[in-house]
């Protein structure tokens, strides 16, 4: 009795990173179709932390434990290592402190499952040659409304990591049809459209 | 049980009585004391399923009663909580049995110090022992038993009531599936401390208190418990909402500047004051207050062992506004819940009200509940 097929296919890539019966912390968990899916399929317990009031309404409706506060303060309250895997979905670009966030996910979990979409990916490059702030499936926003306020290229954000003492494990890159991309090195970061870390602390 | 002029409403009920605790067999109290008989004010709403899986407790606050829902005969207003209780409101009586009762120590038909002492005939005043947290959940546990219900679907409460939703979680947590903290604290601050001290000592200090036999002496410290309770309503409203109520309104436009009711807002208090006398007893509220003062669970050793070992799903709500109690305090809850792994929903909702916000219709908080609740109702 899966429910993967209602799964947003991003989630569903992040949800076959968790292993069964782990404590999840979902930072940015929306209505709270990923914990959901989780609990009912995978015997995991975990919290959610939304601030979009409409959203945190579903979750609980949907038996979603989750909390109502900005991730970064609902972040600061939570015990190290309290967590089995903590999830940042779509969700790093809208930070003010991306780095202060990422940090304390480490801190909270041995093991972190980040996604992005990727700025670097080339219509966006050539929409910002052309002139233009890029705006495209993955970065549906003008620049005057957008809720992304940290823009990073795959290599960017990969130097991050390294900077915070991060280990990636596995890196998933798509197309903006979602399709998966089989390449390595830095060639995803021209043809990725968002992409997908499975990361640990290199504690 | 259906009153076709308020749509929603329970209709018309009554108060029930239930002597739980004898004076054979007395209710042993946390603090080792006794106290027999006991008996208890409770209402029900709706009805119990069959398999008694569909019930709701209700924990009232500090000057509440068992009268949360739905009308007396000849009440100009129904229940305190009557907006949240009803057919089709968010602890909807076409689903859900719900169980509201008059706590130990209380003036609404539960044993208080108000009541009679078997052992002199005449009220307790101050010989009634000090109560403890622990102990209005001992009488709440009795009453369900005599109602034969052996498992809550949801323990619901805010401010005092939710404080005692806490402790009977933390304590009883396979009494229920579900617990529900509203506007609530696991500690008082000094500050809150110091608000009930001085209403305390307004009551204690007023000549008619005599010592707390004001009952054998045919007086009642009017005086006392009017400030305790005016000073305490300033705390139950943030400044913007007595603001919007009554900025500096004359009383009486184009009267003389004295020391009399010159603002309005000192008509409304002075009225909440002489319309609490005629509901609420003075030693309950020393009783009550202090249990209040010493209330800190998670002062405990190891206080979450029982409810880890048995989880409550939990909902905690505060309120922007609330001075009284503010989010602090429920965060404070939060992680305490939280660290020990339990499943837990914070909100803290918007609302200008102040503490009292948890009595009101606010459609946010009212939203929460019924997903919470229908949730709850689904799985259980």
């Amino acid at each position: 009795m899966s429910k993967h097929s209602e799964l947003r296919l991003d989630l569903a890539l992040v949800a076959d990173q968790i292993f069964e019966g782990s404590r999840v912390l979902d930072l940015g968990c929306g209505e709270g179709a990923l914990l959901e899916h989780l609990m009912a399929t995978r015997r995991c317990r975990g919290t959610g932390v939304e601030i979009d009031a409409e959203a945190v309404l579903v979750a609980i409706r949907r038996g979603v434990p989750v909390i109502e506060r900005d991730i970064d303060v609902a972040l600061a309250d939570i015990a190290d290592d309290s967590y089995d895997t903590v999830v940042l979905s779509r969700t790093l670009q809208t930070m003010l402190r991306p780095e202060y966030v990422l940090e304390n996910m480490a801190r909270v979990a041995e093991r972190m499952v980040v996604s992005v979409p990727n700025f670097g990916y080339y219509p966006n490059r050539l929409r910002l040659l052309a002139g233009r702030m890029p705006i495209s499936k993955e970065i549906p926003y003008a620049w005057y409304n957008s809720p992304n306020l940290r823009f990073t290229t795959l290599t960017d954000l990969e130097d991050l990591f390294a900077q915070l003492g991060l280990i990636i494990d596995r890196r998933y890159t798509y197309t903006q049809s979602g399709r998966r991309l089989r390449m390595y090195g830095r060639v995803p970061n021209l043809l990725a459209g968002a992409a997908v870390y499975v990361l640990r602390p290199g504690r | 049980m259906s009153d076709d002029d308020s749509d929603g409403s329970v209709g018309l009920v009554e108060t029930q009585t239930a002597r739980l605790f004898s004076a054979e067999k007395p209710l042993a109290l946390a603090s080792g004391a006794t106290v027999g008989p006991v008996d208890v004010a409770y209402e029900t709403y709706g009805t119990l399923a069959p398999d008694r899986s569909n019930v709701i407790y209700i924990c009232h606050a500090l000057t509440g009663d068992a009268h949360a829902a739905g009308w007396h005969e000849g009440d100009r207003r129904p229940g305190w909580w009557d907006n949240l209780i009803g057919p089709g409101r968010p602890l909807d009586t076409d689903r859900f049995f719900i169980v509201s009762s008059n706590i130990l120590g209380g003036c609404r038909g539960t044993t208080g110090p108000g009541s009679t002492n078997p052992a002199t005939g005449e009220a307790y005043g101050m010989e009634f022992p000090l109560l403890d947290m622990a102990d209005f959940v001992t009488v709440h546990r009795a009453l369900l038993a005599h109602l034969g219900i052996p498992h809550l679907l949801i323990a619901l409460g805010g401010s005092l009531g939710g404080m005692q939703v806490l402790e009977w979680s933390l304590t009883y947590p396979h009494d229920m599936s579900h617990a529900v903290i509203i506007a609530a604290s696991s500690r008082l601050t000094a500050q809150n401390i110091a608000f009930s001290a001085v209403a305390r000592r307004a009551i204690t200090d007023d000549p008619n208190f005599a010592g707390g036999r004001y009952a054998a002496e045919g007086t009642n410290p009017d005086v006392g418990l009017s400030i305790a309770r005016m000073m305490a309503h300033i705390t139950y409203m943030s400044e913007d909402a007595l603001t919007a109520k009554f900025g500096r309104n004359a009383q009486i436009e184009g009267a003389d500047p004295g020391f009399g009711i010159d603002f309005a807002v000192e008509s409304y208090l002075d009225h909440q004051g002489q319309v609490f006398l005629e509901r609420f007893d003075a030693l309950s509220y020393l009783y009550l207050s202090r249990v209040m003062d010493y209330f800190d669970p998670f002062s405990r050793p190891d206080p979450l062992a029982r409810v880890v070992a048995d989880p409550v799903r939990y909902l905690l709500l505060s309120f922007d506004t609330d001075w009284r109690f503010s989010t602090a305090h429920t965060l404070r809850i939060l992680a305490h819940v939280e660290r020990a792994g339990l499943p837990v929903t914070f909100r803290e909702l918007r609302s200008p009200y102040g503490h009292d916000s948890f009595l009101l219709v606010d459609p946010a908080y009212h939203a929460t509940l019924r997903a919470f609740v229908d949730r709850a109702g689904e799985v259980r």
